[in-house]
């Protein structure tokens, strides 16, 4: 195990020092210890490496990671995650608002709760959240999934596209042209891998699928009270 | 003879409203037909004070002019040298401005790295991510970093030499973007993570931050992603330049790009185009006077944009205090847009050669704003590379003439003393003096 004192050798050698790994690399075990809610943290990493952060984080951890696992022994700032490629991003605590906003790939797992706007404009990435998430998550969701385990608030899936949401408790309410859609077997099937790629043990069948209604895909005169 | 009714009085000639005028009335008709507002391309159409109300005044007995083939008038510019290791470093101050790949098509892209490389200048990706043929013709990439965050990739943007963030565009200060069905091409879709053929909409606000004090992390975090190697611009519309330039610094930008109302956008209504946002000519001395009153004027670069045409433009912007331009509308004409040689094509159209803007459609004749493989392949993109550097070589030799005929050896050596203005609205904009007096509205110690 490396171990990088964030206090002691400043963001830009941490992210260097994780930057500088590569495919090949021995040294997959790393922890940042002493991170006091800094910003960016362990951002644009792109290596098979694991990364345990020692505590809470500010904005952006993990921000544009590819193929690392990045463990957040805390909660978690804005945009943690945010357009995300591939590898795995595990949060012990919460999450503040836009988790894995614009991710394309990867899963992205939250032990608490999720704050608003989670998983905005997501484009690919998996989200699964263990507690609730806030109002306008996966606002224009493009592609991906977003497991909700407790409640959805307000305008869940607004203006998305084709990005799924399944929600074990209540939504609030459902944006603009998200719709309850039907569980069927293959969607049972991708949330009890999610489920268990993300560790959580929960029953899919408890779950409510909802996804876009189609309807804002062209521009109708009738429908623009609804944008 | 005058025109007389039955009983032979004499009719009164024939009066269109100043206020209803043939636009107008056909605005309205189009309006009542279809119940949904008009969506074009380009910038404000409308008649607005710009570079055309200045003027230079060249040398006299008290200015002494540089001799035309003699001696040097330096043309190039560093952008970024504040924090980037690796600053942009161009032959000349004209930049390409971002453009889409998906509002343009794959060889007009190509076309622009052509003739942008070729003339020693930087240009820009847009709303769709990065290309191959983008990337692989051009020397100096910049990466636009937008709301959408199409096709964004940390690959792509380590590939990049420069990071544009972009805030807003002079087309439509506060608007988010659109992209018509007909132009989601399966590789456009494929690169935006969209179905094919779905009108596409681009959000106004970034996801994941609002606000300055977010900015200031935000850049934070790409200059972390890309080891601090690479100049991070800010891009805002022509809205409040003096508190928008302020705040873009604040935040940690290496340069400010800041667009004019004359600025093109692929796609947006036209009310917004026409009726939101601020002419070229008003924002510049705001957003210079914040750089000096900062104490960054030529630490932090700016580049302005808007309806920037000719050498002329470019040697008046920069005497109003901008570090480089960047052209958009202008690039396209250079290729090939609007040419009178598809004068037939527009026709059918319903439109004629110069006022086709109907850009969202992707039925462009000439090719460039496409993404049909047969129209496409109208554009020659060497041709149209060769086309561009021409094109950009003339406005550096036209400015280099004007900074010449002032005494100056390098375009930045251009200032508002060289010039004045023809009316009292581009006075009071460029705060230079009206022709012919040392006044101007606004002028600091005038009495009214």
């Amino acid at each position: 195990m490396q171990t990088l004192d964030l206090q002691d050798v400043g963001l830009r050698t941490v992210n260097a020092t994780l930057h500088a790994q590569s495919e090949q690399t021995n040294q997959t075990a790393w922890e940042v210890t002493n991170p006091r809610g800094a910003h960016a943290i362990a951002c644009g990493l792109d290596a098979p490496i694991e990364v345990s952060v020692k505590g809470s984080t500010g904005y952006y951890c993990g921000g544009m990671n590819q193929q690392a696992t990045i463990h957040i022994e805390g909660s978690a700032g804005p945009g943690t995650g945010e357009n995300i490629m591939s590898g795995k991003i595990v949060i012990e605590g919460d999450a503040s608002q836009y988790l894995g906003a614009t991710g394309h790939g990867g899963l992205i797992v939250v032990k608490g709760n999720a704050s608003s706007r989670c998983g905005i404009s997501m484009k690919g990435v998996d989200i699964v959240v263990q507690g609730n998430i806030g109002h306008m998550s996966a606002f224009m969701g493009q592609s991906g999934n977003l497991v909700v385990c407790g409640d959805a608030g307000d305008a869940l899936g607004d203006s998305c596209y084709e990005a799924r949401f399944f929600v074990r408790g209540k939504v609030k309410s459902l944006g603009a042209d998200c719709v309850q859609k039907e569980m069927r077997p293959e969607h049972l099937e991708l949330l009890t891998s999610l489920l268990e790629a993300a560790g959580i043990d929960a029953d899919p069948t408890e779950f409510t699928r909802y996804g876009s209604a189609r309807t804002l895909y062209h521009f109708d005169v009738d429908n623009a009270g609804a944008y | 003879m005058t025109a007389q009714d039955s009983k032979g009085i004499p009719l009164t000639t024939p009066r269109l409203s100043a206020t209803f005028t043939p636009d107008v009335n056909s605005d309205i008709r189009r309006a009542a037909a279809t119940g949904i507002y008009d969506i074009r391309g380009g910038g404000a159409k409308r008649k607005l004070p710009s570079f055309d109300d200045l003027l230079f005044m060249g040398a006299s007995i008290s200015r002494y002019p540089l001799e035309g083939y003699r001696e040097k008038c330096e043309t190039s510019v560093t952008i970024g040298a504040l924090n980037a290791e690796n600053p942009i470093e161009l032959d000349i101050p004209i930049t390409i401005a971002g453009m889409s790949f998906g509002a343009l098509s794959g060889p007009a892209k190509e076309a622009l790295g052509r003739g942008a490389s070729a003339a020693g200048t930087s240009t820009t990706t847009g709303d769709g991510g990065m290309t191959p043929e983008e990337r692989g013709h051009s020397s100096k990439l910049v990466y636009q970093y937008l709301p959408s965050r199409y096709g964004m990739n940390p690959d792509d943007l380590r590939k990049a030499d420069a990071i544009e963030i972009v805030v807003g565009q002079g087309a439509k200060p506060g608007g988010g973007g659109m992209l018509l069905g007909q132009k989601i091409s399966d590789r456009v879709a494929e690169m935006r993570t969209l179905p094919g053929g779905i009108d596409q909409r681009s959000a106004c606000r970034h996801p994941d931050w609002t606000g300055p004090d977010d900015l200031e992390i935000k850049i934070l975090e790409l200059r972390e992603i890309t080891g601090w190697k690479v100049p991070i611009y800010v891009k805002v519309a022509g809205a409040r330049p003096y508190y928008d330039t302020t705040l873009a610094v604040k935040s940690g930008a290496d340069a400010v790009v800041l667009d004019g109302m004359q600025g093109g956008t692929a796609a947006t209504q036209d009310v917004f185009i026409e009726h939101v946002g601020l002419p070229t000519l008003a924002i510049i001395r705001p957003a210079v006077q914040a750089l000096q009153d900062l104490g960054m004027h030529r630490k932090v670069q700016l580049i302005l944009s808007g309806g920037i045409r000719s050498g002329a433009d470019v040697a008046k912007a920069m005497a109003l205090g901008a570090d480089a331009v960047a052209i958009g509308t202008a690039a396209l004409i250079a290729l090939g847009d609007n040419d009178p040689k598809w004068e037939a094509e527009y026709n059918a159209l319903g439109t004629t050669a110069g006022a086709y803007d109907d850009w969202h459609e992707g039925r462009d004749p000439a090719g460039i704003t496409t993404q049909d493989p047969d129209l496409m392949a109208r554009l020659d993109p060497v041709e149209g590379g060769r086309r561009l550097r021409n094109y950009l070589k003339v406005m550096t030799l036209e400015a280099q003439t004007i900074a010449r005929a002032c005494g100056k050896n390098h375009l930045h050596n251009l200032e508002p003393e060289d010039l004045v203005a023809l009316t009292m609205e581009a006075a009071a904009m460029a705060r230079v003096p009206l022709a012919g007096t040392d006044w101007y509205p606004g002028k600091p110690g005038t009495t009214y």
